[in-house]
């Protein structure tokens, strides 16, 4: 008899959503979806207030990668107030918005890596979920433990010195920022007491690489077949071509690494992007307008950039990127679990940025803002922890907002989210009965891989709690599990 | 004697309440050795297990699911916070209060500029959007209020620790924000 299994929420994973999985007679997958069951309407209610609010309101729709907002915003803001795109910029301004991005890319990848994928490596997907989690991983690992906690605080100071404020701040301004750093805040970060300082961050950086790659020789088999599917990838990359997380040209490769965006310029991202709707989520699904809406759709975050970029301009992790496309022969990696390798190497290379722009003078001296002609609309992309994010805002003759349209990270990776989840679903449901919990964690390890954070996705974390029913086809429960 | 048992949940919030509460950073090992978590989102408990002495809520309530959440919470936790201003105002969300959620559904799905499908999401599987975004205590008796966009890190300790050892909270006049 045809069944459906819910699987709700979905934990670890920042955000409100849920998954269904129907079941035919035979106890095979014939649909599985994840919903985005929360609405914001961020759209509509923006309108109306003076463009200068929106870096400091926009980043209230997520509080797990508050600077993205609030540097994307900026950017679309930058050009309303005719500061030009990026490059426009004070060094001051560009360099300390820089460090204020990588800080909080630092601190994301380290939350992401330590908080919530680590206790599934760890302890494995079947564990008992009383234990497979960060305060399990407190109890039986504490060193690791201990250099997740700091290796986020890090971050979190460098956004506070930069943002003003760790969640949430004010730092960027229309045309650049509002304070330099001082050179007690740079004496701390480059030579602060161990382990708060920027080489002890390099250096563990480098462990958890070390940690990933040695789990990966035990247990290639898994991490290299779990949820692997074909699909085309998109980011910001530096006009040379090398991986850029705060300001580039939009790229995006097909399967086979073929460039399907060539380079172009964000501020014309209506011709390129189009996003569907359907019935069943609040999560729109972004495609390339030049493929269309059944093929389009593409994956962003780390994999992407790792798939998209030439080449990493950091020395360490550059030497990481090279062994790591060698392992897919140089073509675009698709393995859904090598995105936590990808978002490691990002890991590194942020510190390495951080490390570089601490010693540059520009951020401790030096004018904070520019300004030109003003114009009516702008465009801001930025590379945020998990992948590119768009921000675009038209204003009217008294500065107010007449139209904000946002493609939240989330949402760019919507479709091989769920691609993922049905990919998982087929392998670990078709023919059973019996639904166990480390099936269901499997589904959530495939949502997880893509850190999706479903709070900015709904313009809306969380955890509600894990049931199961079984429906047939004329609505009947067969069957309830909860935990 | 056994911990006291923690729970938290993120209703229409950004999750940067819980995010702050992570700021309390290596304080976090002495908390899992005062109090013990159960439902909550930082570890994988996804049902109430047992009855609790503390639930921390962050964010308003948007939608039905918000309101079941917040009212099975009240009926596991002896003591009932609201962590920030979403929870205790309604923040950010509820800036879509006083105008129609039609409107609000329509300038996202229909009216956008990337959107041509003519489709505004409504299948089963989605939870009734409420009219508006309500504070908490306006569903469910609240026993006490952290202030801040988010709570600064110190004081959602301060706050947890008063409460867990019995001894008296002294508030700063600095902690009152609501930036
Ligand atoms: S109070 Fe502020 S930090 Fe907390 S959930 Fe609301 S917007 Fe986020």
């Amino acid at each position: 008899m045809p069944r459906k299994i819910t699987i709700e929420p979905v934990t670890r994973v920042e955000g409100h959503g849920k998954v269904t999985i129907q079941m035919d007679d035979n106890n095979n997958v014939a649909r599985s979806r994840l919903h985005i069951v929360e609405f914001r309407g961020f759209e509509r209610f923006a309108q109306g207030r003076p463009y200068w609010e929106m870096p400091v309101l926009v980043q209230r729709l997520c509080g797990i990668c508050p600077v993205s907002h609030h540097l994307a915003a900026a950017k679309a803001v930058d050009v309303i107030v005719g500061a030009g795109t990026g490059e426009g910029l004070t060094p001051t301004g560009e360099k300390m918005r820089r460090l204020m991005h990588h800080g909080q890319i630092f601190q994301s990848h380290a939350l992401h890596f330590f908080h919530l994928v680590s206790p599934d490596l760890l302890f494995g997907a079947d564990a008992d979920p009383a234990i497979r989690n960060v305060i399990g991983v407190a109890l039986e690992h504490k060193d690791l433990a201990v250099q997740g906690v700091m290796m986020r605080k890090f971050g979190q100071e460098i956004i506070r010195a930069t943002a003003g404020k760790k969640i949430h701040g004010t730092g960027a301004i229309p045309g650049g920022i509002n304070k330099h750093l001082t050179p007690e805040e740079k004496d701390e970060f480059l030579k602060g007491k161990d382990p708060l300082n920027i080489d002890k961050m390099i250096e563990w950086s480098l462990g958890a690489l070390d940690f990933f790659k040695g789990y990966h020789a035990k247990n290639a088999e898994m991490l290299d077949n779990f949820a692997v599917f074909p699909s085309n990838h998109l980011s910001l990359v530096r006009k040379d071509g090398a991986m850029d997380l705060y300001h580039g040209v939009l790229r995006a490769v097909d399967s086979e690494g073929k460039k399907i965006l060539n380079d172009v310029d964000y501020q014309d991202y209506l011709k390129y992007i189009g996003e569907e709707v359907k019935t069943w989520s609040y999560m729109k699904f972004p495609y390339l307008l030049s493929i269309g809406k059944k093929d389009g759709w593409y994956t962003v975050g780390p994999l992407a950039r790792l798939n998209t970029a030439d080449f990493i301009p950091t020395p360490l992790a550059q030497k990481e990127f090279e062994n790591y496309k060698a392992y897919t022969k140089g073509k675009p990696n698709h393995m859904s679990m090598h995105m936590h390798y990808a978002r490691l190497i990002e890991l590194l290379h942020a510190a390495e940025v951080m490390k570089e722009l601490l010693n540059d003078p520009d951020l401790m001296k030096g004018e904070l803002v520019t300004k030109g002609p003003k114009a009516k609309e702008g465009v801001g992309l930025i590379e945020a922890p998990r992948g590119t994010l768009f921000h675009h805002y038209r204003i009217d003759d008294e500065d107010k907002i007449v139209m904000a349209n946002l493609i939240v990270s989330t949402t760019n990776n919507n479709e091989p989210m769920n691609r993922a989840v049905n990919y998982v679903a087929n392998k670990v449901f078709n023919g059973k009965k019996e639904i166990s919990e480390g099936m269901m964690n499997r589904v959530e390890m495939a949502i997880r891989a893509y850190d999706p954070c479903l709070s900015c996705a709904t313009h809306a974390l969380g955890q509600m709690p894990l049931e199961i029913t079984m429906v047939d086809s004329s609505g009947n429960v067969l069957g309830k599990k909860t935990r | 004697m056994s911990k006291p048992v923690v729970a938290t949940a993120s209703l229409a919030g950004c999750f940067g309440c819980h995010m702050s509460f992570l700021d309390i950073d290596d304080r976090i090992l002495q908390l899992i050795e005062l109090v013990e978590f159960n439902k909550s989102p930082v570890d994988d408990i996804k049902k109430f297990t047992k009855m609790c002495d503390i639930g921390i809520i962050e964010g308003g309530c948007c939608n039905s699911e918000n309101v079941e959440n917040l009212r099975e919470f009240r009926k596991h936790c002896k003591i009932l916070i609201s962590l920030g201003e979403c929870a205790i105002m309604g923040g950010l969300p509820a800036m879509r209060n006083g105008i129609p959620v039609r409107e609000c559904l329509e300038e996202a799905y229909l009216n956008g500029p990337t959107v041509d499908d003519n489709i505004i999401p409504n299948d089963d599987e989605l939870p009734m959007i409420l009219d508006k975004v309500y504070p908490c205590h306006e569903i469910v008796k609240i026993d006490y209020f952290l202030p801040g966009c988010p709570p600064r890190a110190d004081l959602i300790w301060e706050a947890l620790v008063a409460l867990v050892t019995g001894k008296e909270l002294t508030l700063p006049y600095e902690a009152f924000k609501f930036d």
